[in-house]
């Protein structure tokens, strides 16, 4: 039990110092090197996204985060395109486990996002399951409307926000 | 020691100044338990041998002494919610808080008699916050000290009636203020000027010159209490969250501070997310939500010793969403796992949680009713958020909310009278309060996001968060009066949102 926390408080750390990385949130997808949808394979990043084992490459070759509808937390097509590409490296790295975040955008209540957002990481999460990642490697958590990674308050923007990125982090599952 | 040290505050004043304030607060608390005072903590004293204490009774001496030309705000504050008319459901922006706009009492509060040297600058000081406190609710309009005609400059000499109808006064307050070391006295009277006599007794409240905020605060809260029939909400504070940097990046940390703004005192550092903090009912704790461990989770802080700890929990949830119960010794919250977020509620000596709701929904937003009996909570098990009612130990939920739109963060009144709470409709947000059955809804603002409503202590004034948009967006205190009237900005340093109004101190 102790251990467990322990290395939960270990996962929370890495989470914190991820997030105090402005990149965290931004240049995953935001400056078009990867992410989402057609577009982003292969496109290649610098250094280490070469290296297919990498979490860079995760992010920007395999796609590291899916988008919702409105108030949804359901895998869309394309969505699921891209979780299978991310169970299938999952399976290929055993050495990483995965923290899931949920996201949701500014139109919404702070609790009710909050929610939202961990529903659409525990969607993700099912999915990755049902595609054979172990359990134990993945942990969810929600932002809800705390992160948003575009800053306008149009749809262009809540579109990119409404979102579940997974965050690849070395260590044994728990 | 002595007052050159604990001038009145000025802003952007250093810590150490705050904790001066607070060492300072603490020992009137202690002077009052020991002493011989009664059950007032400030040992409000009776100056002229009236009979009765006021603040023992406030509400019969409010209404036993209530005056004809005073009594209109009495009836506004009691009869304005039930007789200003529903707002519509098919309309989200026909907004009525300018409508019943009502003409303010004309009142005066000329300058404090300072009755020594040191005792000066707190006399004026002191006198212009209650002014601010007073006029601050939109029901009050100080006639300036430039059209006085009457000099105040004894406590104790006879009132010139005349001189004070002729520049329209309908109340006076007259005050007194003496130092001696760090020790601050002020007194105070009210009085009716058209019927030409005293409203209530005078009293006095003595404290230490780092409060002297606060006994302002309480001799407004006095008159107000006397002039209206309810009680003030003036000597409260408010916690929140003070925002800073950019949007996609902000900082956060938990403020503590007066109900207008004042003395703000922080109680986190920003290296983590924290959220929508709520007071104890004695206002000596606070429950708040932290990212510190990586994932939303509760955590229980002592305002006194800023120390806080987080709350049991089991691994692998979120847990957010915290409110206490009246009594301080529950509380209810939202537990999330495996995506589903439902409502719970935790014993805090022992630990032991229990679950109240389960369905696939998320539900969250819990807050219980003044006598502990319900919880009004938000729930989507419709298809959107709606509002329920359940009882406090669980159990099928009625619900309460069916205008269009969907409805979120329900507040019970302090009162026990209404529910405030979010709406989102067609793109808007509105803050909005109904009866505890749904009835009579009435939404008071209209934005592009106000959220997260919290009571004043009376139940009459409504503090929220009203976030602009765009890149350069950032959220702001706000409040309203259940009437809708009197929006205005709260006063702080930058950025701040999710306001939680602490009981009236005591």
């Amino acid at each position: 039990m102790r251990l467990h926390s322990s290395a939960l408080l270990l996962i929370g750390v890495l989470a914190l110092a991820a997030c105090n990385n402005p990149n965290r949130f931004g240049a995953g997808g935001a400056d078009g090197a990867g992410g989402y949808g057609p577009g982003g394979i292969g496109s290649t990043g610098l250094g280490g996204a070469n290296d297919p084992t990498s979490p860079a490459y995760f992010a920007q070759t395999i796609g590291d985060r899916v988008l919702f509808q409105v108030d949804q937390s359901t895998i869309n097509p394309e969505a699921r395109m891209i979780l299978t590409g991310q169970g299938q490296w999952l399976a290929s790295n055993p050495q990483y486990t995965a923290i899931i975040e949920g996201h949701a955008d500014e139109q919404g209540t702070r609790e009710y996002n909050l929610a939202l957002g961990a529903r659409r990481a525990s969607a993700v999460q099912e999915f990755l399951v049902s595609q054979g990642v172990q359990p134990g490697r993945l942990r969810t958590v929600s932002y809800g409307k705390e992160r948003p990674l575009q800053v306008c308050s149009e749809e262009s923007c809540y579109a990119q926000n409404r979102r579940a990125v997974t965050v690849i982090s070395v260590g044994a599952g728990s | 020691m002595g007052a050159a040290q604990a001038k009145p505050i000025a802003a952007g004043r250093v810590a150490g100044g705050r904790i001066g304030e607070r060492s300072a607060l603490a020992q009137v608390g202690h002077a009052v338990v020991a002493g011989a005072a009664g059950p007032l903590p400030y040992a409000a004293a009776r100056i002229d041998g009236f009979l009765r204490a006021v603040r023992r009774a406030p509400n019969t001496e409010g209404v036993t002494l209530m005056l004809r030309s005073l009594t209109w705000a009495l009836a506004l504050a009691g009869a304005a919610f039930a007789a200003a008319p529903v707002a519509a459901q098919d309309g989200p922006l026909r907004l009525e808080i300018t409508e019943g706009v009502i003409e303010p009492l004309p009142y005066a509060v000329p300058a404090f008699v300072a009755e020594n040297a040191a005792a000066q600058q707190y006399a004026a000081e002191i006198s212009r916050v209650v002014a601010s406190d007073l006029s601050g609710t939109g029901l009050f309009r100080e006639i300036p000290a430039s059209a006085h005609i009457a000099r105040v400059t004894s406590f104790d000499a006879p009132v010139g009636y005349a001189d004070w109808k002729a520049v329209n006064a309908e109340a006076l307050i007259t005050g007194a203020v003496s130092v001696s070391g760090d020790r601050l006295t002020v007194k105070f009277r009210l009085y009716d000027i058209y019927s030409g006599q005293q409203l209530g007794e005078g009293l006095q409240f003595a404290a230490t010159t780092a409060s002297w905020r606060r006994m302002a605060h309480k001799v407004a809260d006095a008159a107000y209490s006397r002039i209206t029939g309810e009680s003030g909400y003036f000597d409260s504070r408010v916690v929140f969250v003070a925002e800073a940097g950019p949007k996609d990046q902000r900082q956060k940390r938990l403020g503590v501070m007066d109900y207008d703004g004042a003395n703000v005192q922080y109680l986190t550092d920003s290296s983590t997310i924290v959220l929508a903090p709520r007071f104890s009912p004695t206002g000596d704790r606070v429950l708040f939500t932290t990212f510190e461990t990586g994932f939303p989770r509760i955590k229980l802080l002592n305002v006194a010793s800023v120390t806080a700890q987080l709350l049991p929990e089991t691994p692998g949830t979120m847990t957010f969403a915290p409110r206490f119960s009246p009594d301080g010794r529950q509380v209810v919250y939202s537990l999330e796992q495996g995506g589903n977020t439902d409502i719970w509620k935790m014993d805090l000596n022992t630990g032991q949680s229990s679950r109240l709701t389960n369905t696939p929904a998320i539900e969250t937003g819990p807050s219980f009713s003044p006598d502990g009996s319900r919880i009004v909570f938000e729930s989507d098990r419709s298809g959107t958020q709606q509002l329920y009612v359940m009882s406090a130990s669980g159990g099928e939920p009625t619900r309460i909310s069916f205008g269009e739109g969907r409805y979120g963060t329900p507040v019970w009144s302090p009162r026990g009278d209404l529910i405030a709470f979010t709406k989102q409709n067609q793109g808007r947000f509105h803050i909005g309060v109904m009866r505890t059955d749904g009835s009579e809804e009435r939404l008071l603002t209209a934005s592009f996001l106000d959220e997260g409503p919290t009571w004043a202590p009376n139940g009459r004034v409504i503090m929220f968060t009203r976030e602009s948009a765009g890149a350069g967006g950032e959220p702001r205190l706000y409040s309203v009066d259940i009437t809708g009237r009197n929006l205005k900005a709260v006063t702080t340093e930058g950025a701040a949102s999710d306001p939680a109004w602490s009981p009236l101190l005591p």
